[in-house]
């Protein structure tokens, strides 16, 4: 099964190495990774995923949390979460052939950021399966696609802050937690948001 | 070692900030961590750390390689229960470190480890003897730090060792560059304490776990507790004691265990596994409940996982969350410092007769026992299992013994029968030949007043024989035995039973180990006869000094039972009947 573990980690050099380490270590393929900034200045957000059984979810994420620069560690299995990726695609476009391209990006809700003679580069944020979408679509019809960059996922947890382990070195939980009726409201609302 | 004014001045750098070097530094904050003895080799990239270590009243021992001052910081630690310190140089100093370092890994044994590395200014440029220690250590360390800037060092040496010692303990090493080494910083070992140890966030111990941990022993018919290392490291061979008394339940011990649950208890069955006694692991097989208390189910005692213990329901008290499901799937979990489990466990656990199951697993030892080599007369041979048994009886167990990796060391394991707790090192997860002498060493600093035993193969010994020299410039007592088959003994067993006597690469020429001692000025006797045994540990025994016995052993014995790797628990190879040992014995 696919796992997607969110790790808040130390920001400094070597820790990727070490995460990255113990996926390696035990012969787990990481299918996407990214890393950035998060709200708190010394740690940076992972979010990794990565295929392996339920068992073996339990023990990435207890061997996880034994790597000292490793603050916090959700394993965001069936959980209400969103998910978003990033993808920059380049295609080769001449002008008489631009314009079915730009049809296209529309439907998908996707953007031209760049222009050029033979080509063109279209930014698209979205789940997994949109972005392939556009992919699949773009291959199916005339035009050629020259590059393509994807962020990777990115997922968080819908609802208030739920790291316990951040909540007490201080993070703000946002609103006072939500009583839970209002809480599944509030999920069904982000829920028809990305829906859209 | 400093005299009494070095002291004092070591001291008072502890309680006033200072503006020291680095090198300084390393050795101030290794005073404040209550450090008396480390073990190394100089260089290079580590000489300023030479230089400054006359002012600190600290023991150095200069080891001949460096992968001995990780043996001898590892022993010191198992010996002692504190943190071991070694010391090398950078590059294939630190290289050197690898093999002790992995092997407190796969132990749980807290170490912190202090490499020099050429200064920050050419760090990554291949300088000479510049080698990523902490890229490669990366695998087998909880920790490392590479530091380059001075301010920085005494914290990473205090965080090093909060981290070697808190929850399952491990090995930890400092790079530090010779550059942070030869710079200032104000020392202030207070405010250089680390964050407060933040305990796994997984660890759990819930009440419905404890509730349905002692339900089960409740209503269990034939329940064992399995004590690995894990009762040693978190000192709960009280309350051990108590729950295997209160509920009269079986104990059986890993190769770790052994010592934690005293071996003359009617209560202790033995060592499990590979080369456990048969109703040891018999038992285990018929029994309904496994209560595994700090050990990790590891390959060595559970036989192919299939068919471990199928009838069992199994209740995992360990400290480290990753073991939980890992080899075996539990039934219940309790997640935590095992002594801590086990007092709010006890209250739950009521008295129980236990009597039936025991008196069943007594009578399957029966047949076994009468066949023990320990009953059999002198045939005018010298078994292994005869130095290790004699060994035990002369020295009436109260003996640190250490030893290498192989058939000695599962002979020792079933023939010298440990009370205590730290009296048996021995190199389990990773299974370091060359380990016994350097971490002899090491465990005599640590207990200088308890006799010392190394047990090693001619095999072995030969790998870190180079420390004889360490033992002599140190003037130290050690007992040395070596039991010498003229083979790599487990090797050449696993070639008679599985690949058909072929004895590739293990017979063995060795140097009469006798004159390489006397070459160290260090007293030496070969004993090739079962009746001088007694004689020469004896005088080994009261030998001012180290003293070397090579014990000329039966060649091709094997260490029986064994259960072959991919094979059940129960399914032994036992000692063939026309085993010679059986063939001279009275009762055939």
């Amino acid at each position: 099964m696919l796992h997607t573990f969110v790790a808040y980690v130390e920001d400094r050099p070597g820790v990727l190495t070490r995460v990255a380490s113990l996926f390696r270590r035990l012969n787990i393929n990481i299918h996407s990774l990214t890393v950035g900034h998060s709200e708190r200045n010394s740690l940076s957000r992972m979010t990794v995923v990565c295929d392996a059984s339920a068992e073996a979810g339990h023990r990435i994420r207890a061997s996880l949390f034994k790597l000292e620069n490793v603050v916090d560690v959700d394993d965001i299995a069936g959980a209400p979460s969103v998910t978003r990726e990033l993808a920059l695609i380049k295609v080769a476009a001449t002008k008489h052939t631009r314009s079915a391209i730009f049809e296209l990006v529309e439907v998908f809700r996707a953007r031209i950021v760049d222009l050029t003679a033979e080509s063109l580069m279209i930014e698209m944020t979205g789940v997994e399966s949109k972005i392939e979408g556009l992919i699949q679509v773009l291959n199916e019809s005339d035009s050629r696609i020259l590059e393509i960059c994807r962020s990777g996922k990115m997922t968080m947890r819908r609802g208030h802050h739920t790291s316990g382990v951040l909540r007490a070195m201080g993070a703000d939980p946002g609103e006072k937690p939500l009583p839970d009726d209002e809480f599944a409201g509030a999920a069904e609302e982000s829920a028809a948001i990305e829906s859209e | 070692m400093g005299t009494d004014a070095t002291a004092q001045a070591a001291h008072e750098h502890l309680t006033t900030p200072t503006r020291l070097t680095g090198a300084e530094i390393v050795w101030a904050t290794l005073v404040g961590e209550g450090v008396t003895d480390v073990f190394g080799y100089p260089g290079g990239a580590i000489l300023p750390v030479y230089d400054a270590l006359r002012k600190f009243p600290i023991r150095h021992t200069l080891v001949r390689h460096e992968q001995g001052a990780a043996h001898m910081a590892d022993g010191y630690a198992r010996a002692s229960g504190k943190v071991g310190v070694a010391i090398a140089t950078s590059g294939p100093g630190a290289t050197n470190l690898v093999t002790g370092i992995a092997t407190a890994m796969l132990d749980s044994i807290p170490l912190v480890c202090i490499t020099g590395n050429v200064s920050s200014k050419v760090l990554g440029t291949d300088a000479f003897q510049e080698v990523d220690i902490t890229g490669i250590t990366l695998p087998v360390t909880k920790h490392n730090f590479l530091i380059f800037r001075t301010e920085d060092i005494a914290p990473a040496i205090r965080s090093a060792f909060q981290i070697a010692r808190s929850g399952r303990p491990g090995p930890v090493l400092v790079d530090i560059t010779k550059d942070a080494q030869q710079g200032t910083a104000i020392f202030d070992f207070a405010a250089a304490k680390p964050r407060p140890y933040r305990p796994h966030p997984m660890l759990r111990v819930e009440e419905s776990g404890l509730a349905q941990a002692a339900e089960l022993i409740r209503h269990s018919k034939r329940p064992i507790i399995l004590a690995g290392h894990g009762v040693t490291e978190s000192e709960a061979m009280e309350q051990l004691r108590t729950l295997a008394e209160r509920a009269q339940i079986p104990v059986a011990l890993t190769l770790l265990g052994l010592g934690g649950f005293p071996a003359s208890h009617p209560l202790n069955l033995g060592m499990m596994g590979m080369h456990g006694e048969s109703w040891v692991n018999h038992a285990i097989q018929e029994s309904d409940l496994l209560i595994a208390c700090g050990m990790r189910f590891d390959d060595r005692v559970t036989g192919t996982l299939a068919t471990y213990a199928p009838k069992a329901k199994k209740i995992h008290i360990e400290v480290d969350p990753a073991e939980i499901n890992k080899n075996v799937k539990v039934d219940v979990a309790l997640v935590g410092d095992l002594r801590a489990v086990l007092e709010e466990l006890l209250p739950r656990i009521p008295g129980r007769d236990g009597s039936a199951w025991i008196k069943t697993i007594e009578a399957s030892k029966g047949a076994v026992a009468v066949h023990d080599i320990k009953n059999l007369p002198d045939s005018g041979h010298l078994w292994a299992a005869h130095v290790v048994h004699d060994l035990w009886r002369i020295t009436a167990g109260n003996a640190i013994v250490v030893t290498d990796v192989g058939q000695h060391q599962m002979w020792e394991a079933q023939y010298f029968h440990h009370e205590h707790p730290r009296t048996l090192i021995t190199s389990g997860g990773l299974g370091t030949m060359g380990f016994a002498l350097p971490a002899a060493i090491g465990a005599k600093f640590a207990c200088p007043e308890k006799e010392v035993w190394v047990i090693a193969g001619d095999g072995g010994f030969q790998m870190t024989s180079a420390e004889l020299s360490t033992i002599a410039q140190e003037k130290i007592k050690i007992n040395i035995a070596i039991i010498n088959n003229g083979y790599l003994g487990m090797v050449r067993q696993w070639q008679q039973f599985f690949y058909e006597r072929n004895y590739e690469a293990t017979p063995l020429v060795s140097p009469d180990f006798v004159k390489l001692a006397d070459a160290h000025g260090i007293r030496g006797r070969a004993v090739r006869t079962r009746a001088e045994v007694a004689d020469a540990v004896n005088e080994a025994r009261s030998a001012p000094g180290a003293f070397l016995l090579n014990f000329l052993v039966e060649k091709e014995d094997s260490v029986y039972p064994m259960i072959p790797v991919g094979s059940a628990l129960h399914e032994m190879i036992r000692r063939p009947d026309n085993d010679p040992l059986l063939e001279s014995a009275d009762d055939k």
